[in-house]
Protein backbone atom coordinates (compact mmCIF):
# COMPACT_ATOMS: atom_id res chain seq x y z
CA UNK A 1 0.00 0.00 0.00
CA UNK A 2 1.61 3.61 -0.69
CA UNK A 3 0.53 6.15 2.08
CA UNK A 4 2.10 10.01 2.62
CA UNK A 5 2.86 10.22 6.12
CA UNK A 6 3.76 13.80 7.65
CA UNK A 7 6.40 13.69 10.57
CA UNK A 8 7.39 13.86 13.33
CA UNK A 9 5.42 10.69 13.09
CA UNK A 10 2.32 10.40 15.55
CA UNK A 11 0.83 7.59 17.27
CA UNK A 12 -1.99 6.48 14.93
CA UNK A 13 0.45 6.62 12.15
CA UNK A 14 3.20 4.45 13.52
CA UNK A 15 0.03 1.53 14.43
CA UNK A 16 -1.21 2.04 10.81
CA UNK A 17 1.83 1.35 9.15
CA UNK A 18 2.44 -2.24 8.36
CA UNK A 19 5.54 -4.23 7.24
CA UNK A 20 5.44 -4.04 3.17
CA UNK A 21 4.07 -0.33 3.01
CA UNK A 22 5.50 1.91 0.44
CA UNK A 23 5.41 5.37 2.52
CA UNK A 24 6.54 8.53 1.62
CA UNK A 25 7.53 11.00 4.46
CA UNK A 26 7.62 14.56 4.48
CA UNK A 27 8.78 16.82 7.24
CA UNK A 28 11.46 17.01 9.85
CA UNK A 29 14.37 13.87 9.85
CA UNK A 30 17.26 13.76 12.32
CA UNK A 31 20.68 12.00 10.70
CA UNK A 32 23.37 9.90 12.92
CA UNK A 33 25.04 6.99 11.88
CA UNK A 34 28.13 5.26 13.45
CA UNK A 35 30.29 8.00 15.16
CA UNK A 36 26.81 10.04 16.21
CA UNK A 37 25.21 7.11 17.80
CA UNK A 38 28.45 6.45 19.88
CA UNK A 39 28.21 9.81 21.15
CA UNK A 40 25.01 10.16 21.77
CA UNK A 41 25.19 6.77 23.32
CA UNK A 42 28.03 7.87 25.97
CA UNK A 43 26.23 11.23 26.36
CA UNK A 44 23.23 9.35 27.34
CA UNK A 45 25.32 6.62 29.67
CA UNK A 46 27.17 9.76 31.58
CA UNK A 47 23.80 11.64 32.18
CA UNK A 48 24.80 14.50 29.65
CA UNK A 49 21.93 17.01 28.16
CA UNK A 50 21.63 15.85 23.97
CA UNK A 51 21.29 19.05 21.54
CA UNK A 52 18.53 16.80 19.73
CA UNK A 53 15.23 15.59 20.82
CA UNK A 54 15.47 12.42 21.10
CA UNK A 55 11.30 11.80 21.99
CA UNK A 56 9.29 11.17 19.03
CA UNK A 57 12.02 11.64 16.17
CA UNK A 58 12.91 9.89 12.86
CA UNK A 59 16.49 9.53 12.70
CA UNK A 60 17.96 8.23 9.12
CA UNK A 61 21.18 6.30 8.79
CA UNK A 62 22.81 8.46 6.54
CA UNK A 63 26.21 10.27 6.02
CA UNK A 64 26.26 12.47 2.89
CA UNK A 65 28.48 13.80 0.16
CA UNK A 66 29.37 17.32 0.39
CA UNK A 67 26.91 19.26 -1.53
CA UNK A 68 28.37 20.95 -4.69
CA UNK A 69 27.33 25.18 -4.87
CA UNK A 70 24.17 26.00 -4.95
CA UNK A 71 22.63 22.42 -4.17
CA UNK A 72 21.66 21.97 -0.29
CA UNK A 73 22.88 18.33 0.04
CA UNK A 74 25.08 15.74 -2.31
CA UNK A 75 23.80 11.96 -2.62
CA UNK A 76 22.64 11.07 0.22
CA UNK A 77 21.13 7.38 0.54
CA UNK A 78 20.95 5.20 3.70
CA UNK A 79 23.84 3.23 5.41
CA UNK A 80 23.65 -0.49 7.48
CA UNK A 81 21.24 -0.33 9.98
CA UNK A 82 22.60 -3.12 11.73
CA UNK A 83 26.19 -1.38 13.05
CA UNK A 84 23.64 0.82 14.98
CA UNK A 85 21.83 -2.16 17.06
CA UNK A 86 24.06 -1.57 19.57
CA UNK A 87 22.93 1.86 20.58
CA UNK A 88 19.37 1.46 19.06
CA UNK A 89 17.44 -0.24 22.08
CA UNK A 90 18.69 2.46 24.55
CA UNK A 91 17.13 5.35 21.96
CA UNK A 92 14.12 3.77 21.63
CA UNK A 93 13.65 3.54 25.33
CA UNK A 94 14.19 7.47 24.99
CA UNK A 95 11.21 7.89 22.74
CA UNK A 96 12.64 7.46 19.12
CA UNK A 97 10.22 6.76 16.73
CA UNK A 98 11.61 5.82 13.09
CA UNK A 99 14.09 4.65 11.44
CA UNK A 100 15.63 4.98 8.11
CA UNK A 101 18.46 2.64 7.05
CA UNK A 102 18.80 -0.47 4.85
CA UNK A 103 19.58 -4.19 6.02
CA UNK A 104 18.59 -6.54 9.07
CA UNK A 105 18.04 -5.27 12.62
CA UNK A 106 18.83 -7.38 15.72
CA UNK A 107 16.19 -9.49 17.78
CA UNK A 108 17.57 -6.87 20.64
CA UNK A 109 16.03 -3.98 18.18
CA UNK A 110 12.78 -5.59 17.14
CA UNK A 111 11.79 -6.21 21.28
CA UNK A 112 12.45 -2.79 21.96
CA UNK A 113 10.54 -1.87 19.14
CA UNK A 114 7.36 -3.42 19.67
CA UNK A 115 7.84 -2.64 23.43
CA UNK A 116 8.27 0.86 22.72
CA UNK A 117 5.88 1.07 18.95
CA UNK A 118 8.52 2.23 16.77
CA UNK A 119 9.04 1.94 12.79
CA UNK A 120 11.83 0.58 10.77
CA UNK A 121 12.24 1.72 7.39
CA UNK A 122 14.47 1.23 4.31
CA UNK A 123 15.47 3.16 1.98
CA UNK A 124 16.90 1.85 -1.63
CA UNK A 125 20.31 1.37 -0.77
CA UNK A 126 23.08 2.74 -3.60
CA UNK A 127 20.23 5.01 -5.15
CA UNK A 128 21.86 8.38 -2.95
CA UNK A 129 21.67 10.58 -5.96
CA UNK A 130 17.67 9.67 -6.41
CA UNK A 131 17.05 10.33 -2.46
CA UNK A 132 19.13 13.42 -2.30
CA UNK A 133 16.12 14.71 -4.75
CA UNK A 134 13.29 14.44 -1.98
CA UNK A 135 15.73 16.52 0.85
CA UNK A 136 15.14 20.47 0.77
CA UNK A 137 17.17 21.93 3.32
CA UNK A 138 20.02 20.66 5.75
CA UNK A 139 21.37 22.18 8.98
CA UNK A 140 24.13 20.87 10.91
CA UNK A 141 23.16 20.65 14.62
CA UNK A 142 25.46 18.41 16.72
CA UNK A 143 28.74 16.97 16.13
CA UNK A 144 30.08 18.95 13.39
CA UNK A 145 33.67 17.76 13.54
CA UNK A 146 32.92 14.69 12.75
CA UNK A 147 32.06 15.75 8.93
CA UNK A 148 29.71 13.79 7.39
CA UNK A 149 28.90 11.93 10.18
CA UNK A 150 27.95 14.95 12.05
CA UNK A 151 24.02 15.13 13.37
CA UNK A 152 21.87 17.17 10.34
CA UNK A 153 18.22 17.93 10.34
CA UNK A 154 16.78 17.51 7.32
CA UNK A 155 13.56 18.71 5.94
CA UNK A 156 12.27 16.28 3.02
CA UNK A 157 9.10 15.82 0.89
CA UNK A 158 7.78 12.86 -0.29
CA UNK A 159 10.93 10.77 0.69
CA UNK A 160 10.28 7.23 -0.46
CA UNK A 161 10.99 4.51 1.57
CA UNK A 162 9.88 1.16 2.74
CA UNK A 163 8.03 -0.08 5.87
CA UNK A 164 10.53 -3.71 6.61
CA UNK A 165 9.73 -3.84 10.46
CA UNK A 166 6.56 -2.26 11.83
CA UNK A 167 5.66 -1.95 15.52
CA UNK A 168 4.49 -5.62 16.04
CA UNK A 169 7.75 -6.78 14.81
CA UNK A 170 6.51 -7.88 11.54
CA UNK A 171 9.81 -8.08 9.43
CA UNK A 172 9.55 -7.94 6.01
CA UNK A 173 13.07 -9.46 5.06
CA UNK A 174 12.24 -12.35 6.85
CA UNK A 175 10.35 -13.66 3.44
CA UNK A 176 13.60 -13.30 1.66
CA UNK A 177 16.28 -14.25 4.02
CA UNK A 178 17.27 -16.68 1.21
CA UNK A 179 15.90 -20.47 2.79
CA UNK A 180 14.76 -22.24 -0.26
CA UNK A 181 10.89 -22.86 -0.32
CA UNK B 1 73.74 0.60 -21.37
CA UNK B 2 72.39 2.99 -24.24
CA UNK B 3 70.45 0.39 -25.61
CA UNK B 4 68.93 -0.04 -22.06
CA UNK B 5 68.51 3.81 -21.65
CA UNK B 6 66.73 3.95 -25.05
CA UNK B 7 64.18 1.69 -24.03
CA UNK B 8 63.19 2.98 -20.68
CA UNK B 9 60.12 5.12 -20.42
CA UNK B 10 59.76 7.90 -18.42
CA UNK B 11 56.47 9.19 -16.95
CA UNK B 12 56.44 12.14 -14.37
CA UNK B 13 54.25 11.11 -11.43
CA UNK B 14 52.35 14.71 -12.12
CA UNK B 15 50.41 12.76 -15.13
CA UNK B 16 49.88 9.72 -12.57
CA UNK B 17 47.91 12.26 -10.17
CA UNK B 18 46.05 13.98 -12.58
CA UNK B 19 44.59 10.37 -13.76
CA UNK B 20 43.81 9.12 -10.87
CA UNK B 21 42.31 12.38 -9.57
CA UNK B 22 40.20 12.22 -12.88
CA UNK B 23 39.42 8.91 -12.47
CA UNK B 24 38.19 8.95 -8.87
CA UNK B 25 35.14 11.57 -9.86
CA UNK B 26 34.30 9.17 -13.15
CA UNK B 27 34.24 6.47 -11.71
CA UNK B 28 31.84 7.78 -8.53
CA UNK B 29 29.41 9.21 -11.30
CA UNK B 30 29.57 7.04 -14.19
CA UNK B 31 29.07 3.27 -14.14
CA UNK B 32 30.86 1.39 -16.74
CA UNK B 33 28.59 0.14 -19.59
CA UNK B 34 29.24 -3.08 -19.03
CA UNK B 35 27.27 -2.71 -15.32
CA UNK B 36 24.67 0.00 -16.30
CA UNK B 37 23.57 -2.73 -19.31
CA UNK B 38 23.12 -5.40 -16.64
CA UNK B 39 21.27 -3.71 -14.44
CA UNK B 40 18.95 -2.44 -17.08
CA UNK B 41 18.54 -5.64 -18.43
CA UNK B 42 17.93 -7.06 -14.69
CA UNK B 43 14.97 -4.43 -14.94
CA UNK B 44 13.27 -6.25 -17.58
CA UNK B 45 13.67 -9.49 -16.36
CA UNK B 46 12.94 -9.23 -12.61
CA UNK B 47 10.01 -11.21 -11.98
CA UNK B 48 8.74 -9.35 -9.07
CA UNK B 49 6.94 -5.98 -9.06
CA UNK B 50 8.87 -4.78 -6.05
CA UNK B 51 11.74 -5.66 -7.49
CA UNK B 52 10.99 -4.31 -10.93
CA UNK B 53 10.45 -0.78 -9.03
CA UNK B 54 13.24 -1.13 -7.14
CA UNK B 55 15.19 -1.53 -10.40
CA UNK B 56 13.85 1.69 -12.37
CA UNK B 57 14.69 3.49 -9.47
CA UNK B 58 18.06 1.99 -9.46
CA UNK B 59 18.19 3.17 -13.04
CA UNK B 60 16.73 6.47 -12.32
CA UNK B 61 19.75 7.30 -9.83
CA UNK B 62 22.38 6.39 -12.31
CA UNK B 63 21.27 8.89 -14.58
CA UNK B 64 20.58 11.60 -12.01
CA UNK B 65 23.96 10.85 -10.69
CA UNK B 66 25.45 11.39 -14.49
CA UNK B 67 23.28 14.00 -15.19
CA UNK B 68 23.32 16.39 -12.04
CA UNK B 69 27.26 15.59 -11.07
CA UNK B 70 25.89 13.75 -7.81
CA UNK B 71 28.07 10.67 -6.79
CA UNK B 72 25.78 7.38 -7.76
CA UNK B 73 26.18 6.25 -3.92
CA UNK B 74 27.39 8.58 -1.14
CA UNK B 75 29.57 5.94 0.05
CA UNK B 76 31.92 7.01 -2.19
CA UNK B 77 34.40 4.50 -0.76
CA UNK B 78 37.77 4.31 -0.26
CA UNK B 79 39.74 4.19 -3.43
CA UNK B 80 40.81 0.94 -4.05
CA UNK B 81 43.77 1.68 -6.74
CA UNK B 82 45.39 -1.52 -9.16
CA UNK B 83 48.12 -0.67 -10.75
CA UNK B 84 49.97 -2.57 -13.45
CA UNK B 85 53.68 -0.84 -14.47
CA UNK B 86 55.37 -2.20 -17.46
CA UNK B 87 58.99 -2.94 -16.40
CA UNK B 88 60.40 -0.64 -18.95
CA UNK B 89 59.11 2.30 -17.09
CA UNK B 90 60.68 4.61 -14.60
CA UNK B 91 58.64 7.20 -12.81
CA UNK B 92 60.18 10.82 -12.26
CA UNK B 93 59.04 13.43 -10.22
CA UNK B 94 58.87 12.05 -6.67
CA UNK B 95 57.27 8.70 -5.56
CA UNK B 96 54.56 6.58 -6.91
CA UNK B 97 53.02 5.81 -3.66
CA UNK B 98 52.49 9.82 -3.06
CA UNK B 99 51.24 10.56 -6.70
CA UNK B 100 48.64 8.16 -6.52
CA UNK B 101 47.62 9.77 -2.51
CA UNK B 102 47.75 12.93 -3.88
CA UNK B 103 45.60 12.42 -6.87
CA UNK B 104 43.09 10.33 -4.51
CA UNK B 105 43.18 13.75 -2.36
CA UNK B 106 42.35 15.87 -4.77
CA UNK B 107 39.70 13.61 -6.89
CA UNK B 108 37.58 13.70 -4.02
CA UNK B 109 37.99 17.44 -2.63
CA UNK B 110 37.14 18.80 -6.04
CA UNK B 111 34.98 16.12 -7.01
CA UNK B 112 32.87 16.68 -3.95
CA UNK B 113 33.02 13.02 -2.73
CA UNK B 114 32.79 12.10 0.60
CA UNK B 115 35.69 11.11 3.04
CA UNK B 116 34.95 8.20 4.22
CA UNK B 117 38.66 6.98 5.51
CA UNK B 118 40.15 6.82 9.32
CA UNK B 119 43.39 7.07 10.08
CA UNK B 120 43.70 4.49 12.34
CA UNK B 121 41.18 1.65 12.70
CA UNK B 122 40.86 1.89 16.50
CA UNK B 123 41.17 5.63 17.56
CA UNK B 124 39.32 6.98 14.27
CA UNK B 125 39.80 9.48 13.16
CA UNK B 126 38.69 10.73 9.73
CA UNK B 127 41.97 11.87 7.83
CA UNK B 128 39.49 14.03 5.71
CA UNK B 129 40.71 13.39 2.28
CA UNK B 130 40.10 9.93 1.66
CA UNK B 131 43.48 9.26 2.03
CA UNK B 132 45.52 6.84 1.54
CA UNK B 133 44.27 4.45 -1.11
CA UNK B 134 44.75 1.01 -0.90
CA UNK B 135 47.36 0.44 -3.41
CA UNK B 136 47.93 -2.80 -5.52
CA UNK B 137 50.74 -3.12 -7.83
CA UNK B 138 52.06 -5.47 -10.47
CA UNK B 139 55.22 -5.46 -12.22
CA UNK B 140 54.45 -6.78 -15.76
CA UNK B 141 55.98 -6.24 -19.13
CA UNK B 142 56.61 -3.33 -21.47
CA UNK B 143 56.18 -0.18 -21.49
CA UNK B 144 52.46 0.65 -20.22
CA UNK B 145 51.01 1.79 -17.43
CA UNK B 146 47.66 0.28 -16.47
CA UNK B 147 45.83 2.09 -13.66
CA UNK B 148 41.96 0.78 -12.22
CA UNK B 149 40.43 2.80 -9.38
CA UNK B 150 37.66 1.12 -8.27
CA UNK B 151 36.20 3.04 -5.00
CA UNK B 152 35.03 0.36 -3.14
CA UNK B 153 31.80 0.92 -0.94
CA UNK B 154 31.66 -0.54 2.79
CA UNK B 155 28.42 -2.17 3.26
CA UNK B 156 29.22 -4.92 0.99
CA UNK B 157 32.73 -5.01 1.70
CA UNK B 158 31.49 -5.83 5.27
CA UNK B 159 29.37 -8.62 3.90
CA UNK B 160 32.60 -10.09 2.15
CA UNK B 161 34.33 -13.35 3.88
CA UNK B 162 37.20 -15.68 3.24
CA UNK B 163 37.00 -19.31 4.30
CA UNK B 164 40.29 -21.79 4.37
CA UNK B 165 38.60 -24.61 3.12
CA UNK B 166 40.32 -28.25 2.88
CA UNK B 167 40.87 -30.30 -0.10
CA UNK B 168 38.38 -32.54 0.37
CA UNK B 169 35.81 -29.89 0.41
CA UNK B 170 36.05 -29.46 -3.42
CA UNK B 171 33.62 -27.81 -5.25
CA UNK B 172 30.95 -27.84 -3.77
CA UNK B 173 32.71 -26.79 -0.25
CA UNK B 174 33.07 -23.67 -2.71
CA UNK B 175 29.66 -23.75 -4.05
CA UNK B 176 28.67 -23.68 -0.14
CA UNK B 177 30.80 -20.76 0.66
CA UNK B 178 29.60 -18.70 -1.85
CA UNK B 179 25.84 -19.25 -1.34
CA UNK B 180 26.39 -19.05 2.61
CA UNK B 181 27.88 -15.55 2.08
CA UNK B 182 25.52 -14.00 0.11
CA UNK B 183 22.53 -15.39 1.76
CA UNK B 184 24.48 -13.97 4.97
CA UNK B 185 24.75 -10.79 3.23
CA UNK B 186 20.92 -10.48 2.28
CA UNK B 187 20.00 -6.58 1.99
CA UNK B 188 22.67 -5.31 3.83
CA UNK B 189 24.58 -5.61 0.36
CA UNK B 190 22.53 -3.37 -1.44
CA UNK B 191 21.44 -6.38 -4.30
CA UNK B 192 21.41 -6.58 -6.73
CA UNK B 193 24.97 -7.77 -6.07
CA UNK B 194 28.39 -8.86 -8.27
CA UNK B 195 30.35 -11.54 -6.15
CA UNK B 196 33.43 -11.86 -7.01
CA UNK B 197 35.26 -15.17 -5.99
CA UNK B 198 38.92 -15.99 -5.63
CA UNK B 199 39.96 -19.64 -5.55
CA UNK B 200 43.67 -20.76 -4.80
CA UNK B 201 46.83 -19.36 -3.46
CA UNK B 202 47.42 -18.44 -0.23
CA UNK B 203 45.13 -16.53 2.40
CA UNK B 204 45.86 -12.80 1.33
CA UNK B 205 46.04 -14.04 -2.83
CA UNK B 206 43.02 -15.14 -2.90
CA UNK B 207 41.26 -11.63 -1.20
CA UNK B 208 42.93 -9.79 -3.88
CA UNK B 209 42.21 -12.23 -6.61
CA UNK B 210 38.49 -12.06 -5.04
CA UNK B 211 39.03 -7.98 -5.39
CA UNK B 212 40.15 -8.10 -9.19
CA UNK B 213 37.27 -10.30 -10.17
CA UNK B 214 34.95 -7.52 -9.11
CA UNK B 215 36.75 -5.37 -11.96
CA UNK B 216 35.93 -7.85 -14.84
CA UNK B 217 33.02 -6.76 -17.20
CA UNK B 218 30.14 -8.79 -16.07
CA UNK B 219 29.18 -9.94 -19.54
CA UNK B 220 32.72 -11.93 -19.58
CA UNK B 221 33.08 -14.98 -18.50
CA UNK B 222 36.36 -16.78 -17.04
CA UNK B 223 38.31 -18.77 -19.89
CA UNK B 224 38.93 -21.54 -18.28
CA UNK B 225 36.18 -24.08 -18.76
CA UNK B 226 35.03 -25.79 -15.74
CA UNK B 227 35.30 -21.78 -13.80
CA UNK B 228 33.34 -20.78 -16.76
CA UNK B 229 30.35 -23.41 -16.20
CA UNK B 230 30.96 -22.69 -12.24
CA UNK B 231 30.19 -18.82 -12.58
CA UNK B 232 26.97 -19.79 -14.72
CA UNK B 233 25.88 -22.55 -12.06
CA UNK B 234 26.15 -20.18 -9.26
CA UNK B 235 24.63 -17.25 -10.51
CA UNK B 236 21.55 -19.31 -11.29
CA UNK B 237 21.55 -20.87 -7.46
CA UNK B 238 22.39 -17.07 -6.35
CA UNK B 239 19.66 -15.50 -8.19
CA UNK B 240 17.30 -18.77 -6.64
CA UNK B 241 17.85 -17.40 -3.05
CA UNK B 242 15.34 -14.64 -3.79
CA UNK B 243 16.72 -11.97 -1.91
CA UNK B 244 15.85 -9.89 -4.46
CA UNK B 245 16.31 -5.70 -5.25
CA UNK B 246 16.79 -3.89 -1.92
CA UNK B 247 16.85 -7.44 -0.38
CA UNK B 248 12.88 -7.35 -0.55
CA UNK B 249 12.08 -9.97 -3.04
CA UNK B 250 12.70 -11.09 -6.88
CA UNK B 251 14.78 -12.97 -9.14
CA UNK B 252 17.48 -10.49 -9.22
CA UNK B 253 19.94 -11.27 -6.46
CA UNK B 254 23.22 -11.00 -8.27
CA UNK B 255 23.93 -9.19 -11.60
CA UNK B 256 27.56 -11.72 -12.03
CA UNK B 257 29.44 -14.21 -10.15
CA UNK B 258 33.19 -13.64 -11.62
CA UNK B 259 35.92 -15.93 -10.49
CA UNK B 260 39.32 -15.81 -10.60
CA UNK B 261 41.74 -19.15 -9.97
CA UNK B 262 45.27 -19.27 -8.65
CA UNK B 263 47.85 -22.14 -7.69
CA UNK B 264 47.56 -23.44 -4.50
CA UNK B 265 49.12 -25.50 -1.73
CA UNK B 266 48.81 -29.14 -1.41
CA UNK B 267 46.77 -28.89 2.19
CA UNK B 268 44.62 -25.95 0.96
CA UNK B 269 41.75 -24.38 -0.91
CA UNK B 270 41.47 -20.65 0.07
CA UNK B 271 38.06 -19.72 -0.93
CA UNK B 272 38.09 -15.47 -0.42
CA UNK B 273 34.33 -13.84 -1.50
CA UNK B 274 33.95 -9.90 -2.26
CA UNK B 275 30.80 -8.86 -2.58
CA UNK B 276 29.90 -5.28 -4.53
CA UNK B 277 26.72 -3.69 -4.59
CA UNK B 278 25.31 -2.54 -7.25
CA UNK B 279 27.34 0.48 -7.96
CA UNK B 280 30.24 -1.74 -9.10
CA UNK B 281 32.67 1.25 -9.64
CA UNK B 282 35.57 1.26 -11.66
CA UNK B 283 37.61 3.09 -14.16
CA UNK B 284 40.52 2.30 -16.66
CA UNK B 285 43.15 3.72 -18.22
CA UNK B 286 46.34 2.74 -19.96
CA UNK B 287 49.18 5.45 -21.04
Amino acid sequence: MEKYISLPLKEEDIRSLKAGDMVFLSGELYTARDAAHKRIYEAIQSNQNLKIPLDGITLYYMGPSPARPGKVIGSAGPTTASRMDKYTPTLLNLGLKGMIGKGKRSMEVKQAMIKNKAVYFAAIGGAGALLSQAIKSVVIVEYEDLGTEAIRKLEVENFPVIVVIDSDGTDLYDNYNGEMK
Amino acid sequence: MRDDENKVRQIELTEVTKLIKEMCIEANHFLSKDVEDSICEAKEKEESILGKQILSQICENMQIAGKEMIPICQDTGMAVVFLEIGQDIHFTGGLLEKAVNEGVRQGYEEGFLRKSVVSDPLIRNNTNDNTPAIIHSEIVEGRNLKIIVAPKGFGSENMSKIFMLKPSDGIDGVKNAVLTTVRDAGPNACPPIVVGVGIGGTFEKCAILSKKALLRNLGERADNKNINELEKELLEKVNQLGIGPGGLGGSTTALAVNIETFATHIAGLPVAINICCHVNRHSTRTI
